[in-house]
């Protein structure tokens, strides 16, 4: 029978049928963090437990540190505690932890992939919901909370049942402007922001095939908002490439093995999905949110909704609420809409090609005056790149702040904040009320939209900058 | 790991009514980076229940009698989306939550409620708006029972509407089991499952060695 890709990764993983849909599923790798990292192993060790695979496990503190150039472990001394019952419980576990300003650093799932610690058809959770962005190299990595982390240190495995599928295909060539931030959430923007809930999305077609590995990283970055456990693209030699010769990728007769195992990865041409949708390209512009869930999206060109136009009265509420809090009027244009904050950062667009393509905008000009931009790489790795490659001289050029890897303004975790009223376009996931900080009013967007939006103190459409 | 169990609770269901009630607004971020789990209750929902003087918002509805305090919550879709925290699920505990009963729910929310002992209930929008009228046309007394072993919620006016509840969870919480000493008793299953994949895909355990 034609089987999926996650097909053929789940039914490798089942360790034991529970019963009732239930599988024992094993997981090749988990991460932790920061947050929630110290205080799981610390529980696991009172419950009389030991970490499982201490190898298979790998830490990176990013949540609650400080991005502030030359930041130590205690310049933010909240989340200094947490950091420091990480490292201890790391140590008596015997678990790789890579700590601040170290090769590996920096954020979960942006360190994963880039230093090959996950691979294609592999199983991967971590207590931290935008685990699904890891699927961008083909493997089933998903998001757990708390209990679930220390269930899956102590055993290794998780109890779960299998989701239903979801294919995406995106045909056709990619407009100008747009990138796969644009492409996700014009997605969320067509399916809502559960449409996907409990399910394991795939990604194909064209114009994913066309993508690079990173750029297949946003994409599935975002999969959990839309409710989905699980986003995916098929590996292929894009995915070969990108992995070869990272710290731990397989090498020489393992290297052969594995790719022999990950050719035969991909989907069946005739397996079927639980839901399939097509969406094409030269139905995508670039995108922002205009309010409080990834799913209030829409082209830049477009405006903010009126909500006696809502489909019904919970949703005019609801779009009315959103107004208030970001401060819109019902149907005022996007554009034009000025602009406190820009950040660019965070797991969906913190790599070099996501810093590359907001060097690109700026041009030698300068951030307007009102704005604080701040640019916050994804980890060590991609800091020591892009200041490689001098993209840091070209961002302190503009006006930008150049600052230490981390989640940052992101989730606000660290106490960096957007301050209250202020209006932020951000590279982040998340445009929850309060996310950036208390009353901070955020807008999503890709990289370039972002430096586009620091240029000139107001959103804009970046394909006429 | 420490699971309360769940049985039946009673109490005024609170019509909290909103859609996409995302993580990030039942516990803020800064909670969980300084609080303990234990410590939450008086942060669930910080951004909507004080004034700006830190008083209780009259306008957020759990803050008004008689539900204040009830042990259960009506929501739209979507309950729960966002985060992956599970500060969330111990907030509204903290705040006397144990059931919230919605169309639909974040995936890893509803499984973090398991993990703890808060009821997650899934019933069609026209029911919990019915459970809303019915609760709020008799203030005081319009109490709504939530039975685990029964799977039925009984609305203030009597009527029984069932629930679907999976197997394995409803177990684990009507007893308040301990889901890792459940798994370590497939230890032989484990071992045999890792002795067979190191032979057959010895790449992925080499790599990380
Ligand atoms: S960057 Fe944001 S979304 Fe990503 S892991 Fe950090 S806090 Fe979560």
């Amino acid at each position: 029978m034609p089987s999926t890709m996650f097909d053929r990764i789940w039914d490798q993983h089942v360790v034991a049928d529970l019963g009732e849909g239930w599988s024992l599923l094993y997981l090749d790798r988990i991460l932790v963090h920061d947050l929630s990292g110290g205080r799981a192993m610390q529980e696991v060790a009172e419950a009389g437990y030991k970490v499982a695979e201490p190898r298979h496990v790998f830490a990176t503190p990013d949540h609650a540190v400080s991005s502030a150039p030359g930041r130590t472990a205690e310049t933010f001394p909240v989340g200094a505690k947490l950091l420091k019952s990480l490292r201890a419980r790391c140590a008596a576990e015997g678990v790789r932890m890579f700590d601040l300003g170290q090769r590996g650093n920096g954020i979960v799932h942006v360190v994963a992939p880039e230093m090959a610690i996950v691979l294609p058809g592999l199983t991967l959770a971590c207590g931290d919901s935008h685990t699904c962005t890891n699927g961008g190299v083909g493997a089933m990595a998903f998001g757990i909370g708390a209990s679930e982390l220390s269930h899956a240190l102590a055993t290794q495995t998780l109890p779960q049942r299998r989701p239903g599928t979801f294919r995406i295909r995106f045909e056709g060539a990619r407009p100008a402007g747009v990138t796969a931030k644009d492409m996700i959430l014009a997605a969320i923007g067509r399916f809502s922001a559960a449409a996907g809930t409990g399910m394991a999305i795939e990604y194909a077609g064209s114009a994913v095939r066309a993508m690079s590995l990173e750029e297949r990283l946003t994409l599935c970055n975002l999969s959990i908002e839309m409710g989905a456990k699980v986003g995916m693209v098929a590996p292929d030699d894009t995915t070969f490439e990108y992995l070869a010769g990272r710290d731990f990728a397989p090498k020489g007769r393992a290297w052969e093995a594995a790719l022999a195992d990950w050719r035969r990865l991909p989907s069946d041409a005739e397996a079927r999905f639980t839901r399939d949708e097509v969406i094409e390209m030269a139905s995508i512009a670039p995108q922002i949110t205009w309010g409080t869930s990834p799913e209030q999206v829409t082209a830049v060109t477009g405006h903010a909704p009126r909500p006696e136009e809502a489909p019904d009265a919970a949703r005019a509420r609801n779009w009315q609420a959103a107004l208030d809090y970001m401060g819109l009027a019902p149907g005022q244009p996007l554009i034009g809409t000025k602009v406190d904050w820009v950040f660019i950062g965070s797991c969906t667009n913190s790599r070099v090609s996501d810093l590359r393509a907001a060097a690109e905008v700026l041009r030698g000009r300068k951030r307007a005056e009102h704005v604080t931009a701040w640019v916050v790489p994804g980890s060590e790795k991609v800091k020591a790149e892009a200041e490689a490659e001098g993209l840091h001289h070209r961002f302190l050029e503009a006006g930008f702040e150049w600052r230490e890897p981390g989640c940052a303004l992101c989730v606000s975790a660290n106490g960096e904040a957007v301050p209250p009223g202020a209006r932020c376009v951000s590279t982040s996931n998340r445009n929850f009320v309060g996310r950036q900080g208390t009353g901070a009013r955020t807008h999503l967007a890709s990289p370039a939209m972002a430096a586009a939006a620091a240029l000139a103190g107001t959103i804009v459409d970046v394909r006429n900058f | 790991m420490a699971m309360q169990s769940f049985t039946t609770v009673t109490g005024p269901a609170i019509p909290l009514m909103a859609a996409n009630v995302d993580t990030d607004v039942i516990i803020p971020i800064q909670r969980l980076v300084g609080t303990g789990r234990d410590g939450l209750g008086p942060y669930a929902f910080e951004r909507l229940r004080y004034n700006k003087d830190g008083s209780d918002n009259p306008d957020f509805i759990p803050n008004r009698e008689p539900y204040r305090g009830s042990p259960i919550l009506l929501a739209a879709e979507n309950f729960g989306c966002g985060s992956s925290r599970e500060g969330a699920v111990w907030a509204l505990m903290g705040m006397g939550v144990r059931c919230v009963i919605a169309p639909s729910f974040g995936d890893i929310f509803f499984a973090n409620c398991f993990q703890n002992g808060l009821l997650p209930v899934r019933l069609p929008i026209e029911e919990i708006r019915r459970i809303a009228e019915e609760t709020g046309a008799s203030p005081g007394n319009a109490r709504t029972t939530v039975d685990l072993a029964r799977q039925v919620v009984v609305t203030p006016t009597g009527r029984e509407i069932p629930f679907q509840v999976d197997g394995r969870k409803k177990e684990a919480m009507l007893q308040g089991l301990d889901d890792i000493a459940m798994t370590l008793k497939q230890a032989d299953a484990i071992a045999a499952w890792k002795a067979r994949d190191q032979a057959a895909r010895g790449w992925a355990w080499e790599s990380v060695a």
